[in-house]
């Protein structure tokens, strides 16, 4: 894993993508995971009940992921310091999650990402994420 | 449907619930450890050391193993008893929620959230979360249905009292616009998700039998059968000696980028975006409006030679597409 340092960092930079092949053990895992045992999200019943095909991932896993996105880019000395959330539809088992990303913004102190996930749904999660790279 | 008045009294009801706690401050059931630290990051795939590596975390600007910060609110989640479901409240947002239901705004939506990290937590940090009910929106008509956005603020805190972070989280509880439909069961297999496609072309009596023609396999421009001149898109009189008799020629499927626009917004769902929009010169000298694919979007070079073909979409619909060519 290498570091970015906040030098290196330019305004309208691409990370690179991540697709997440869906699957019904990531949608479990990482509610369990995030200690979420709402029903809807590990148990397939519960889910069509509420009109849904199948369990979704629960808004937690969702900013993992957004999270996970951002240091794999930026590298494990990056601090983050925040984070705003767009949910958009649900994200299923057997739905492909493309992760992308943009440096949307830099000041002397912090540089901003905007990540977007989409599925075939369209957009699950638009976001922003602010963090601190070494200088 | 609540009357006026009802509704009214609803809204009166529910304001009495801003800027209350929804309940006591809770405190995390474990303290952070590396466990569940670890058990998150499987889930997530996520690799970074800081989170798992102790050599590494303890070289990196967090000085050790610290826990990612998106976890934040996973530390003070109600965990097990979430799966008995609420229809007996237990605090103030619960109560709040199901006051909405019983008026019929039933359906329940995450929209936004927000954070921010005063810093990471370390191994060992008891996690203390105090939610205020922070705002409820003016009755709003939304995709969804109509309904009232709630907005909680949670702020989380160490063993000291400090702050940590704080959250905020909207929902929309709403009055679903249909009725939800149990989607039937598939036997044990994976459940069929709907997945939008492409949005279909009109096809009525002047350009159906184009499309049949790609379908076919065969990408088509109309000839007039009075001057021979060609046309497109297809339409049913001649703008050169207005006959109505035509026929068509199949096309080289050769041609140039005369112009394009590329589509990064708004994503319509069943499009791979950005979309690279063209309008070709074809080499028998009429223009195409199509997608350029397997380009990228600074690759487009007006005047680039491009080549049709036929692409077939997941539920069977053909078009002719383009791709750059020698």
């Amino acid at each position: 894993m290498t570091t970015r340092t906040h030098a290196s960092v330019e305004v309208g930079e691409e990370l690179p993508p991540l697709d997440i092949e869906t699957t019904a053990t990531i949608v479990a895992g990482g509610a369990l995971a995030s200690r979420d045992y709402t029903p809807v999200h590990h148990d397939r019943a519960a889910a069509q009940a509420q009109g849904l095909p199948d369990i979704f991932m629960n808004i937690l896993t969702t900013k993992g992921f957004v999270g996970r996105y951002v240091t794999d880019w930026s590298g494990p000395d990056a601090v983050v310091k925040g984070v705003k959330i767009k949910l958009g539809g649900p994200n299923l088992p057997g739905h492909t999650l493309k992760i992308r990303g943009t440096v949307s913004a830099k000041t002397d102190a912090e540089v901003e990402i905007d990540v977007a996930g989409t599925n075939p749904y369209g957009a699950h999660v638009n976001a922003t994420v602010r963090v601190v790279l070494p200088q | 449907m609540l009357t006026a008045d009802q509704k009214k009294e609803l809204e009166a009801t529910i304001q009495q619930f801003v800027g209350k706690p929804i309940g006591p401050a809770a405190t995390s059931r474990d303290a952070v450890n590396e466990a569940m630290i670890l058990q998150w990051c499987d889930a997530m795939g996520d690799t970074n050391p800081v989170y798992q590596d102790r050599a590494v975390a303890e070289k990196s600007v967090h000085g050790g193993i610290v826990a990612p910060p998106m976890m934040l609110d996973a530390w003070t989640m109600q965990g097990w008893d979430m799966h008995k479901g609420y229809d007996e409240p237990t605090n103030e947002e619960q109560r709040l929620h199901k006051i909405l239901t019983d008026a019929g705004y039933t359906g329940v939506l995450g929209t936004n959230t927000e954070q921010e990290f005063d810093r990471y937590l370390r191994i060992g940090d008891e996690v203390t979360a105090e939610t205020i009910i922070e705002g409820i929106s003016e009755e709003k008509a939304t995709g969804a249905g109509i309904g009232y956005f709630i907005t909680t603020k949670t702020t989380f805190s160490d063993a000291a009292g400090a702050q940590v972070g704080w959250m905020n989280f909207r929902v929309l509880k709403f009055i679903p616009k249909e009725a939800p439909q149990a989607a039937s069961d598939s036997g044990g297999g994976a459940a069929e998700a709907y997945v939008p496609a492409r949005i279909k072309p009109p096809m009525g009596h002047d350009n159906a039998w184009w499309w049949n023609e790609v379908a076919a396999g065969r990408i088509t421009v109309q000839r007039c059968k009075g001057c021979q001149q060609l046309r497109h898109p297809p339409r049913p009189m001649c703008p050169g000696c207005r006959s109505m008799e035509w026929d068509s020629i199949e096309i080289s499927g050769r041609g140039t980028l005369h112009t394009f626009t590329v589509i990064h917004y708004p994503q319509f769902p069943g499009y791979e975006f950005p979309i690279c929009a063209a309008l070709v010169d074809l080499e028998e000298g009429v223009r195409m409006v199509s997608d350029v694919m397997d380009c990228k979007p600074e690759d487009l070079k007006i005047g680039m030679k491009l080549k049709a073909y036929i692409h077939e979409d997941d539920d069977g619909f053909k078009l002719p597409l383009f791709r750059p060519s020698e």
